[in-house]
């Protein structure tokens, strides 16, 4: 059996291979272009001090990349701590005799323009993008990686470091909140 | 019988195809019986379709020159430092 190749760092050429691939890995999460950048030069400097701990096992990329999931959860991290709770607006009773019955005023009400020409408007997909825009941002990194990404939600979980009913309470209040703002924004006009 | 909130997270959770078979028998429960429930399926349902149309996977994106250097010089400053 020939022994493993082992791999090799080289600082020298990091953003000629990796940034591209590491910029696009950021920004789908992200979604700040400064923030991406910011994120990925820190990585770099994390990981030109990590060197001497790299022990050849996985390939450069990989190993840059497992460095880089960890600043995008410290970001999210320093996120919430620095604004509290992000706000969710609940819409259903959380205790009391109506427990889990809607909320009246966030019960969905019948929707206009509907109809399948009027749900290709681009005009929506502005509503749409401030709606999501408007979704505590942990919540919209795991509703786009889930839905637009199509990530498996064991993937999700295993990078955030979050159980699967974790991630399920996360999609249904991002999509619950996602609903009753179309609603407003557009569907309700 | 579930809860109208439990009903919408089983529903939310099926839009991705991951709700199980009994739960999927539930919601059907609910539903029949909930008008609201039903509305926000049927709602749910075009939600999904909406985000098919209108959001799409990011295609390559890469950084532009400007940024590019930026990021090599600060980069060889701390290597050299």
């Amino acid at each position: 059996m020939t022994e493993k190749k082992k791999h090799t760092l080289d600082p020298n050429k990091w953003i000629d291979l990796h940034s591209d691939y590491m910029y696009n890995y950021t920004i789908t999460r992200v979604n700040d272009h400064e923030i991406a950048k910011d994120l990925v030069q820190e990585t770099f400097f994390s990981s030109l001090k990590a060197m001497k701990n790299f022990k050849g096992e996985a390939s450069e990329r990989t190993w840059l990349i497992s460095i880089l999931k960890r600043k995008i959860i410290d970001h999210y991290r320093k996120k919430n701590s620095k604004k509290g709770k992000a706000e969710v607006r609940m819409s259903f009773y959380e205790n009391g005799e109506n427990k889990g019955k809607w909320i009246e005023e966030r019960a969905p009400s019948l929707w206009g323009n509907a109809g399948e020409e009027a749900i290709e408007n681009s005009e929506l997909k502005s509503a749409l993008d401030h709606c999501i825009e408007n979704l505590p941002e942990k919540y919209r990194m795991v509703f786009l990686l889930k839905t637009v990404q199509n990530y498996e939600t064991e993937e999700i979980c295993n990078e955030l470091g979050i159980t699967s009913s974790n991630l399920w309470v996360i999609i249904h209040r991002a999509r619950v909140q996602l609903r009753s703002c179309l609603e407003e924004n557009w569907f309700g006009k | 019988m579930i809860d109208c909130s439990k009903a919408s997270s089983i529903c939310n959770k099926n839009q991705y195809c991951e709700a199980s078979f009994l739960d999927k028998l539930k919601l059907g429960l609910h539903i029949f019986l909930c008008k609201r429930c039903k509305l926000y399926s049927e709602q749910n349902e075009l939600m999904t379709k909406i985000f098919k149309i209108h959001l799409h996977k990011n295609k390559d994106v890469k950084l532009c020159k400007e940024d590019k250097n930026a990021l090599k010089n600060n980069l060889e400053k701390k290597i050299n430092s």
